[in-house]
């Protein structure tokens, strides 16, 4: 071996005696055991976390070039934020690109965030030991919500707009604080280019750092317990006696590293016929109203939020005003979101995989599915009659899935879990 | 399972159609003849638009340079659409300020970059041919897609003078646009009805070219966006197939 060859080596070892380079490497990738029996559901982590790169990447070519500033271009109805996002769509080279990268990575964070949800949710991935995985997950929700709020006022639109007064206004209806709450909120006593100052700041700064924050952790709790798999077995109860490697384990890289590239792979074929063909998604991803330059005198006839809101837009307008005050929809807004959260104490049953799991948990968790697409469909719709009853129904539906879960699932007959993984 | 998944995964991408575009007063809108590769209707609307409707409105996004996206060259846009004071890096500014106009009509016009992405070009295409007579609005002239609007017919000159007919069916009211007198792009057929061809070509035409303002990069957007994906559905998702099966034929 010449010399050369050692190079590498040395400044390995050169950095490892300083930093944890390869034992992180190996902890984390290359000897991070994970279940071999993973499916098509456990694309969407992975998935997740590429999109949230794409957002910060564009986000930042974004910044580059639009201005946070709701005053008007003088002689115009329009403000200079509104014009800065059409100048980066049509005079900033490759613009267009760019803003819809990012447009369409908001939507498409949603869905396979959803998804990944609902993945914990049909294996029991919440289960002991993973609650706090779990609590991490739904922060980095409740972030990436709030996250997708306050970039939604920056295009500065009428939907950006009107959007973000409603959403404001709820929290004036909390008692007591309320009013000087969203008043904080605004930094003014209507939405106004304070407004859309402090939610570029949070946009682009506070909650993007909280997220990854949260990310890591929990990805780092994650590794400590090990990941969960479509049995629900614990993989760890079988070890091979000399290398005290999981029988059923295998390597994250290169297994699953090579396995989510084409997971990455086919999710960009999906990815790009939206932005290139449909960034618009017919008006679920950009809608129309936004592309009227915001007016605060002209209430737009219908405000409906973005699709991935209206499950829980639905649930808010469900609830019917009590003693005078609206303060109960919000309520029940924000405990449909928080719910999700306990399901780790909720959820009684001895097995975690619905494939060994009875017939009342599918019953109940179809009946879940159904109200929660359901009030996702009624809340972009205007309100009517028939679409508020049904909403309550659904929203009943919605939280009685998790009320009662305790009771149903303990009930429930299972099915006896095989030792090992299965593979099918 | 692949149902369940199919199922979920329609629901959540695919465009359920529910138009959100903004609706016309339940006027059911016609189809505008789009076609944003069709150079010399995204010209003739260009002049149209610069005739007819800037002078009212602006177009702050656009650029005068942009119009040779539409195959015009510098020269042919400094001497045919431009007012002399403009150079041609500048946007399509209105000379009127927006005080004035909100005096002049009750509300400002607005800009109409993006006015075809907001409405949505169906909508421009019905309500610039919706214009009828009705003297009870201080500028004699109601819409059928915009109830009271606060627009004067500006191609009424190449429209003509249409009218609103009311008949009662019943409990249902029946409105029907007729042309009581035609203008330079409209004439009276052999058989007593009017021939409006050669008009709905002409705002055809012009709402084509607003389309093509609302996006200017949107034919590229669908060039390139063929490219990147055949390029990823056919190359790059087999060989990630194909590495993946390679690692993973020793994992039962």
């Amino acid at each position: 071996m010449s010399k050369l060859d050692q190079v590498p080596e040395k400044v390995l070892g050169w950095v490892d005696e300083r930093f944890p380079l390869t034992s992180t490497w190996k902890a984390h990738i290359s000897e991070y055991y994970a279940p071999k029996n993973f499916n098509f559901w456990y694309f969407f982590g992975s998935l997740a976390m590429m999109v949230l790169v794409i957002q910060i990447v564009t986000g930042i070519f974004l910044t580059m070039n639009y201005k946070p500033d709701g005053n008007l271009i003088p002689g115009t109805n329009i403000s200079v934020a509104f014009a800065s996002v059409e100048y980066i769509m049509r005079d900033v080279a490759g613009g267009w690109v760019i803003r819809y990268m990012h447009s369409t990575g908001a939507s498409m964070f949603f869905v396979v965030v959803y998804l990944h949800m609902f993945r914990g949710l049909i294996y029991g991935s919440y289960q002991k030991p993973r609650e706090l995985i779990w609590i991490f997950g739904m922060m980095i929700f409740l972030c990436l919500m709030a996250e997708a709020f306050l970039g939604y006022l920056l295009p500065w639109g009428q939907m950006s707009f009107w959007g973000a007064q409603v959403i404001v206004n709820l929290f004036a209806s909390i008692p007591v604080i309320g009013p000087d709450l969203s008043e904080l909120i605004r930094g003014d006593f209507v939405v106004s280019d304070a407004t859309l100052n402090r939610f570029f700041a949070l946009h682009v700064i506070a909650v993007p750092l909280v997220l990854l924050a949260l990310v890591v952790a929990h990805l780092v709790a994650l590794h400590e317990v090990g990941s969960n798999n479509p049995d629900g077995v614990d993989i760890k109860k079988n070890k091979d006696p000399k290398t005290g490697i999981p029988l059923d384990g295998i390597p994250f890289h290169p297994y699953y590293t090579v396995k989510d590239i084409f997971g990455v792979s086919v999710f960009l074929v999906v990815f790009t016929a939206i932005l290139f063909f449909a960034p618009e998604m017919n008006g679920y991803f950009l809608e129309a109203p936004n592309f009227d330059p915001a007016d605060a005198l002209k209430t737009p006839a219908h405000i409906a939020p973005v699709w991935y809101f209206t499950p829980f837009y639905a649930i808010l307008r469900a609830v019917p005003s009590f003693f005078g005050s609206q303060v109960w929809g919000v309520l029940a807004m924000g405990a449909a979101t928080m719910i999700i959260a306990a399901l780790p104490w909720l959820d009684r049953s001895p097995v975690k995989s619905i494939r060994y799991r009875g017939p009342i948990y599918k019953f109940a968790l179809t009946l879940f599915v159904i109200s929660f697409l359901g009030l996702g469909y009624l809340g972009t719709q205007a309100p009517t009659t028939i679409g508020t009853i049904l909403s309550q129904v659904l929203s009943v539906i919605y939280f009685l899935f998790f009320i009662a879960m305790p009771w149903y699932t303990k009930i429930d007959k299972t099915k006896p879990v095989p030792d090992r993984v299965t593979m099918r | 399972m692949k149902k369940i998944i199919n199922h979920l995964l329609f629901a959540l991408l695919a465009a359920v159609s529910i138009n959100s575009h903004a609706a016309g007063g339940g006027v059911a809108l016609d189809k505008a003849p789009i076609d944003l590769r069709n150079a010399e209707s995204l010209q003739r609307g260009a002049q149209t638009f610069v005739n007819y409707c800037l002078s009212c409105h602006g177009a702050v996004a656009m650029r005068y340079n942009r119009l040779e996206g539409i195959g015009l060259t510098q020269e042919q846009i400094e001497k045919n659409l431009m007012f002399t004071t403009d150079k041609i890096g500048n946007p399509m500014k209105v000379a009127m300020d927006a005080k004035e106009g909100k005096a002049w009509f009750g509300a400002t016009p607005p800009d109409l970059s993006l006015i075809a992405r907001s409405r949505g070009s169906d909508w421009l295409y019905t309500y610039l041919r919706g214009f009828y007579r009705d003297d009870t609005r201080p500028t004699g002239w109601n819409n059928t897609v915009f109830d009271k609007v606060g627009m004067p017919n500006v191609l009424w000159q190449l429209q003509g003078q249409q009218i609103l007919e009311v008949k009662k069916e019943g409990e249902h009211e029946v409105h029907t646009l007729k042309l009581a007198q035609p203008g330079l792009l409209t004439r009276g057929t052999e058989s007593g009805g009017y021939d409006n061809k050669e008009f709905d070509q002409r705002v055809g035409d012009l709402v084509n070219f607003m389309t093509y303002m609302s996006e200017p990069a949107q034919v590229k957007r669908e060039q390139i966006g063929y490219a990147v994906v055949l390029f990823l559905l056919f190359i790059l998702v087999p060989l990630t197939y194909l590495l993946k099966k390679e690692y993973w034929k020793d994992i039962h």
